[in-house]
This record gives structure tokens, C-alpha cells and sequence, in this order.
């Protein structure tokens, strides 16, 4: 989320144009390529992603996006596997999926970062079936959190626009692929304005992907082979290292970036966070519409704020101990659940905050699955829940379920 | 076509020692062949299958063209990226090959084969077959012979249904170029990977590689089976242009076939009635092969074995 005041030296304001989330990403893979001379696209059709592509498939055709090769593929797996080759030849790659794409993009993901190829992946968050759902949670992109991805969650169409620009820059600095995630219809399919960069801009902001170690014949190397158990272990830490290395890459970069466009992103952001006696904590849009909520708490004098967590991995442990240590009362509001566990930002948030002298009470909360609608009315009510009860309940309280039938299959009034 | 001789070919060491190869295996000669071939403007992909064990571990390569390694299923998906990302910088020239066992192609592959391949993908993709999953030790796939024993099909319980017929599949693609080839000849082989090399779009080369190991073989017997395999008809050495023009490169004598099942283990539980079926799919499968090459003159190999007069 930006800050609410722009940097006053906005270099390049772009133009402005009414886009859908989905045509957002388009428009930020169509800038990433064409700064970098042309690029490999490769997807699959999956709602509610395929508006990216299809607009994507347009500019390849047209020339919009210069000199780019698109490749429709027969699956997701194949999407993912065409920009990973490519990435490894030295081609600047793109792919977006959703929801089961992306489950069945599962064993690549982790190809992904196990060869340091800083892919782009934009991942329209969807509910996996069954029950087939097409609208929005977080379930698809969460259970791939371990696979070395770069995560971050968006709040606004431009903010999607912009995460793909910084998703490239960052993860090409790093070697390491990024996934940009966006609500199911929420943000993929919602028209808001923004600013599109020029690409002289663009172009000063994102260098060209020129990859030393790539598929040369002038330079034969070997790429992935058999690796002892002597090897194995110091592949993955240097994979860690580099993911360490993200806060400090992410936040030079972030500062550039506000110079350029004159929008600054960060890691974790708060809202009327001041004297709050509870803090709601969210991520993607749910954390926007929390913005609503706690300004008409403010107003009947609920001192409550907002921590919106727009990067998820690596997850922004330190500054989120900087941030709450001390704080009262945490309401974790996750759009997702890692079944017989909990909320998944739950669970990331209590191992960050362990440490922590004084810690914050933290009460959690499932809400919105399958695309449920996540209210100013059901945020409130999280709110109030919290500061009402002395303590957290020992698992999360669940939002928007109905009665579970009764022995005898009558249904039980709440 | 520029024939080599043996001292030059051993000369040329883009498949080079180091590998670890089994001893006898078709896939490792095969691999000497094409590379000499195709030449140092080449790329690699190999999935998982022996050639990516054998190629050596990290840090160490005994190709001398650049190799990616990539998931089992990729081999198709992967040389359309690699080809991609050549056209995006500007460059042309190169051979992108995929190199792949037949698992890797005939079953967990096929999805992203058949993509490229109908997409026409610019790319050559080579399936070494020695029609089982060996580099895990032996297990059934969709090449397995009828009869043939593996450990998925023990003793008892041979394989009772043909195996999957990959060429007509190709050729239902209409690809541009399609071909067959055995480590036997080697002259076919190599006039085989420079006619793929030369044509633009989607190319595919059956190899038919003999396994010590898994077919229960000698490796001194390696080449001797493989070229029992082309005399006898059970593996037709053929060309097949934009999957419509079938041409057969070599006319085999039909003769060898109780040879080339008595050299392998993995055929030592055959009954006479099932050696008498083999014989008659062989037979069908050169009268559907008549059929689709009516009216074409067959064209003999190159460098023929003399004992390999055809007859028909």
C-alpha cells in the first residue's frame, strides 16, 4: 500500500487509464518486455487469469510488445516449464495462472527457484476445488510458500501494475522468481484509474535482463545436474541467503522507484496504527477494506488501526517486530486456512512475534473463503469481537459458516 | 551425407569419457553420433532419464554443448522456451534438441510433445527408446514390448497389449520431419539427424537404444541386437514427411527375429505361440507400412550390412 503522501519529485506520471487488475499485469509484463527489447510469454487459460494472457497474446500479435514470442501451451505445468527454459537461454519471462494452474504449476515453482531463474508469475488468487469455486481466497499461492517464490499481495490495481516492474527488478537482482498475487475479481476484474509509466521511464528504472550463466554454445555449461548430499545443502542455503538479502534489495529499490513514478511500496504497512487498542491485521484487499472500517470505528471513538502485510516471503519478520512489539490486541484476518491448523499469516505472525517482550495478544480469524465477501460490517464486528474478549480463543474463530446440522440432521439455529 | 570414420568419431569428444553409461548402452552411442552430427551450435534438454545421470554430476559434464537439465514431463515444453528465448535475442543457427527416454515420452511427456508438436515448434526432440523406465531399474512403460519382462510386468504377467504406436501418433501431427533410427547404422543415423537439422519446425527421432541392463543382454551383444531388431522388421528404420509421405529407409531381410529374443533375458519366458504372434504383428505392421508407402520408391541406407540384402 502506498504511503498517503507522494514523493514530490514525481519524475514521470505516465498516463492515465481506466484497467482492470488483470490488464494492470498486462500492461507491467508489456513495459518489463518491451525495456528489455522483448521477452517470452508462455500461459494456459484459467479464469479468472486469462484476461492477462489474452491481452498479453494482443500485444505479441500487434507489436505492441515488441520483438516477444507468445506460447500457448497445452497446460500450466508447460507454461511454466516454456519461461523457465527460456529464463535459462536469457529471455526476460512471463506467466500468469490461477487456483488449480497453479497447483498443477506445483513441482516447477520449486524448479524455479532451485535454478535462480527471476521469473514473473502473476497468480490470481482463486479457491481450490472441490467445491469448485472460480471467486477469490489465498489458498493457491499460500500453499506454495515454501517454494523459494518472492510473494507479494496487492491492494489496488496499481499497485498491481507496479508490483510486476518491481517484481522483475528485484527478483533479476536477486536471481529469484517473484509472484505477484492479486484478488479473484475483487482486483482482477474491477476497473480502477491509474497510471500507466512511459517506457523511457521504465526503461531508466529496469535494466535489461543479461544473465552471465545462461544455455550459450559459446560458453557450454551444464545446468541442474546430480548433486551430491555433500553439495545439496549449500544450494539451498545460498537460495536462503538470497531471500535474506530481499528487504534490503527491496528497499533500495522502492526508494528509486518513489524517485521515478512517485509511488512508494513497502514490506508492511500501517494505518492509524497510533494508540490503537487492537490492530487489524490483513492482506490484499480485505486489508482496504479494513481501511473503511477502522476510520468509522476512529469516529465513534474505537482506537483500532491497521497492519496491511503486502510482502508474504519472504515473510517481514523484523519489521513486523519493530512494528508490534508492544502493541495490545492483534485480530489476524486470513483469507485462507492451513487445514487442522490455522490461518497461514497467523501462524507467520506468531512464530515473527515469539521473541517479542511485551507480545501482543493474537486473535484469529478465517473469513472469505471461497470468495465469501469480507464486509466493513464483518470487520467490525472482528474488531469489537477482539476487544471484547480477555483473551484469545484456542483455535480461530471462523466467519461466514453456516449452522452444522444436529445428530439428527436438523439444523441447529445459531 | 559425410561419412566419418571410426578414429575421426572417436576424435570428436562432445560425448566424451566420463559419461557413466552402462556398458553396451544404445543411448550413450547414439548420443556420440548425433552430437557429431548436429554439431557445437547445439543446446540440450534432458529430462529425467539416464542421459541426465550419465552426462555426469555437479560440477562435472561429459557434453560439450550446453545442457539444461528439467523435469521429467518438460523435454516438449522446455525446447519450444529454449528456442523462444533465442528468437527474442536474435539469434539463429542453433540446434535445440530435446533428449529424452521413451517414459520421459511416450507416457509423462507426451502431453507437452504433442504441444510442440502441433504448435511446430523449431526444435528436434529424440527419444532414445529402450522401452522401459530403466534409470529406476526396469519398470514397464507404454514402449514395453508385448511379452517383454520387467519388474512391473514379472514373470507371469508379461504385457498382453501392444505397445504404443508413438510414430502413428507423431505422424497424426503432421510434423515435418519424422524418422526412425538404430545405433546399427550408424551412416542412417547421422544422414537422419542432418536431415532433421536442416528442416525448419517440429523434428522427432526414434532411437531404438538397447539396454544391457534392463534387456538382460550382454553389452558385446548391444549392436548385434539392435541390428536383429531392423533385419528382423520389429523396428522399421523410416522416414515419414510432413506425417503424409512414408518412406522406408532400409528393407529388411525378416530374418533374425528368434535371434534377437533369444540374446535378451527379458524374453526368456516367451512361449512358441507368443514368438508365432510377435511374427504376425510384424508382418501387420509392414502391411500397414506397404500401405502408407504405395506409389514411393523405398530408399536403402546408406553403408548397408551385407547381410542385410532385403527381399521384398
Amino acid at each position: 500500500m502506498r504511503s498517503e503522501t507522494t514523493t514530490a519529485r514525481t519524475v514521470e506520471p505516465g498516463e492515465r487509464k481506466l484497467l482492470t487488475g488483470n490488464h494492470a499485469v498486462s500492461y507491467g509484463a508489456m513495459l518489463a518486455g518491451n525495456a528489455n527489447g522483448g521477452m517470452v510469454i508462455s500461459a494456459y487459460p484459467i479464469t479468472p487469469q486469462t484476461d492477462i494472457v489474452k491481452r498479453l497474446s494482443d500485444m505479441v500479435a500487434d507489436g505492441t510488445l515488441v520483438r516477444s514470442r507468445f506460447i500457448p501451451v497445452e497446460s500450466e505445468h508447460s507454461a511454466l516449464a516454456v519461461i523457465l527454459a527460456a529464463s535459462m537461454a536469457g529471455a526476460r519471462a512471463f506467466t500468469a495462472t490461477s487456483s488449480q494452474g497453479l497447483l498443477l504449476m506445483g513441482e516447477l515453482l520449486w524448479w524455479a527457484a532451485g535454478s535462480r531463474t527471476p521469473l514473473v508469475l502473476a497468480n490470481v488468487n482463486r479457491a481450490i476445488a472441490p467445491g469448485w469455486s472460480i471467486w477469490t481466497d489465498q489458498q493457491d499461492s499460500l500453499s506454495m510458500r515454501d517454494t523459494g517464490w518472492l510473494q507479494y499481495y496487492c491492494a489496488d490495481n496499481q499497485e498491481v501494475l507496479d508490483s510486476v516492474l518491481l517484481g522483475f527488478r528485484i527478483g533479476e537482482a536477486l536471481r529469484l522468481p517473484v509472484m505477484v498475487v492479486l484478488d479473484a475479481f475483487v482486483l482482477s476484474h474491477t476497473s480502477e484509474e491509474l497510471w500507466i509509466p512511459s517506457l523511457e521511464a521504465v526503461k531508466r528504472f529496469l535494466p535489461p535482463f543479461r544473465p552471465e550463466l545462461r544455455l550459450d554454445p559459446d560458453d557450454p555449461r551444464i545446468f541442474g545436474g546430480l548433486t551430491v548430499p555433500g553439495l545439496y545443502p549449500s544450494f539451498r542455503r545460498k537460495i536462503d541467503r538470497a531471500l535474506a538479502r530481499v528487504p534490503d534489495v527491496e528497499r533500495r529499490t522502492e526508494a528509486e522507484f518513489a524517485e521515478l513514478f512517485g509511488r512508494r511500496y513497502e514490506p508492511v504497512v500501517g494505518y492509524r496504527t497510533e494508540d490503537a487498542d487492537v490492530l487489524l491485521v490483513a492482506s490484499a484487499t480485505v486489508a482496504r477494506t479494513a481501511r473503511v472500517a477502522i476510520d468509522a470505528l476512529r469516529d465513534d471513538g474505537v482506537r483500532a488501526g491497521v497492519i496491511r502485510i503486502r510482502r508474504f516471503r519472504p515473510f517481514p519478520a523484523a519489521t513486523l517486530r519493530a512494528m508490534l512489539t508492544g502493541a495490545p490486541k492483534l485480530a489476524v484476518v486470513d483469507r485462507n486456512v492451513s487445514l487442522g491448523g490455522e490461518g497461514i499469516f497467523a501462524t507467520e505472525l506468531k512464530s515473527a512475534l515469539y521473541g517479542c517482550d511485551p507480545r501482543p495478544a493474537i486473535h484469529t480469524f478465517i473469513a472469505g473463503l471461497g470468495g465469501q465477501d469480507v464486509t466493513v460490517d464483518v470487520l467490525t464486528e472482528i474488531v469489537m469481537q477482539t476487544l471484547r474478549s480477555e483473551r484469545p480463543a484456542d483455535d480461530p474463530q471462523w466467519i461466514g459458516v453456516l449452522p452444522e446440522r444436529s445428530a439428527a440432521g436438523v439444523e441447529e439455529r445459531p | 551425407m559425410t561419412t566419418t570414420s571410426l578414429p575421426d568419431m572417436l576424435s570428436i569428444q562432445r560425448f566424451g569419457p566420463g559419461n557413466v553409461n552402462c556398458g553396451g548402452c544404445g543411448m550413450g552411442i547414439a548420443m556420440k553420433l548425433a552430437l557429431e552430427t548436429l554439431g557445437p551450435d547445439t543446446i540440450l534438454s534432458i529430462p529425467a532419464c539416464c542421459a541426465a545421470v550419465s552426462v555426469g554430476a555437479f560440477p562435472n559434464s561429459a557434453v560439450q554443448v550446453p545442457v539444461l537439465l528439467h523435469a521429467f514431463e518438460t523435454t516438449g515444453a522446455s525446447i519450444a522456451g529454449i528456442r523462444a528465448a533465442l528468437e527474442v535475442q536474435g539469434k539463429t543457427g542453433t540446434n535445440v534438441v530435446g533428449w529424452a527416454g521413451d517414459g520421459g515420452t511416450y507416457d509423462i511427456g507426451l502431453q507437452a510433445l504433442s504441444g510442440a508438436a502441433e504448435r511446430n515448434d523449431d526444435a528436434i526432440y529424440v527419444c532414445y527408446d529402450n522401452e522401459a523406465y530403466m534409470n529406476t531399474g526396469v519398470q514397464r512403460s507404454s514402449s514395453t514390448p508385448v511379452g517383454a519382462w520387467t519388474t512391473t510386468t514379472p514373470k507371469g504377467k508379461p504385457r498382453e497389449h501392444h505397445k504404443k504406436d508413438l510414430i502413428a501418433i507423431l505422424a497424426g501431427h503432421r510434423i515435418p520431419y519424422l524418422a526412425t533410427a538404430s545405433v546399427a547404422y550408424p551412416d542412417d543415423l547421422q544422414r537422419k539427424f542432418g536431415a532433421a537439422a536442416r528442416t525448419p519446425g517440429f523434428r522427432f527421432v526414434l532411437v531404438q537404444s538397447p539396454c544391457p541392463t534392463g534387456w538382460r543382454s550382454e553389452s558385446k551383444d548391444s549392436i548385434r541386437i539392435a541390428r536383429l531388431g531392423v533385419t528382423s522388421g520389429l523396428f522399421p528404420l523410416i522416414e515419414v514427411f510432413d506425417g503424409t509421405e512414408w518412406v522406408v529407409s532400409f528393407a529388411p531381410s525378416f530374418a533374425g527375429l528368434d535371434e534377437y529374443l533369444d540374446l535378451q533375458g527379458r524374453f526368456s519366458t516367451l512361449t512358441p505361440e507368443q514368438r508365432d504372434n510377435l511374427r504376425r504383428s510384424i508382418e501387420r505392421q509392414w502391411r500397414e507400412l506397404r500401405a502408407r508407402t504405395t506409389g514411393e520408391p523405398w530408399r536403402h541406407a546408406h553403408g548397408e550390412h551385407p547381410d542385410d540384402s532385403g527381399t521384398d
